[in-house]
């Protein structure tokens, strides 16, 4: 699966610390994550969504 | 943002807890685990007593050592929580598959080397902290 957390993230001038922080997981999960080597729980992709205040078919795209 | 920065720091504190918890109840696991072997030998020889007291101790800090674990499991992210149980499933079949192949080597005519429990503890150790290491270098 892509995504587009890499630069969602950019645009809102997160660093991925502070993202993990709001997402309440470690930094290198959103590490993980922003390199599409993991996918994450639909819990944790509706929490991406809702920082990102988008859809999450709009960050998340299949391959 | 205070909010959040807060639920970070008790997950970073509720995992630190975890594993201090879980050092704690390994370590004594360990400690118990020797009282049970050497204790017989050298500390109360031929008190059967003594030596069911010991078997007891360590079933009790075992369960402890386990629940632990779990505890250790909870206050952990999902994609720690993925390494984790993969290491643990990698660990398992291990432990099953080199455990039993082991056993029967054991047995073999021209083998002079007794097969003991602690070798499998030893493998299963080593392999759950190396399946441990190359589940991180994969995800980074």
């Amino acid at each position: 699966m892509n995504n587009h957390l890499k630069e969602l993230r950019a645009e809102r001038q997160l660093t991925q610390a502070q993202l993990a922080e709001q997402l309440g997981v470690s930094r290198q999960t959103v590490v993980a994550i922003e390199k599409g080597k993991y996918d994450p729980s639909l819990p944790l992709a509706f929490r991406i969504a809702r920082v990102f205040g988008l859809p999450i078919e709009q960050i998340f795209m299949e391959d | 943002m205070k909010n959040q920065e807060s639920a970070a720091v008790s997950r970073c504190s509720a995992l630190a807890h975890s594993t201090r918890q879980l050092a704690l109840w390994t370590g004594g696991w360990l400690a118990t685990t020797a009282l049970m072997t050497f204790g017989a030998r050298h500390l109360w020889a031929g008190s059967e007593a003594f030596s069911l007291l010991s078997i007891l101790l360590n079933l009790a800090v075992g369960a402890g050592m386990i629940l632990a674990v779990v505890r250790h499991l909870r206050a952990q992210d999902e994609m720690e929580r993925k390494l984790f149980l993969d290491a643990a499933a990698v660990t398992l079949g291990a432990g099953l598959v080199a455990g039993t192949a082991w056993q029967f080597y054991g047995k073999l005519a021209f083998v002079s080397l007794e097969p003991q429990i602690s070798h499998l503890i030893m493998l299963m150790g080593l392999t759950f902290l190396l399946s441990l290491v190359v589940g991180h270098r994969r995800l980074q």
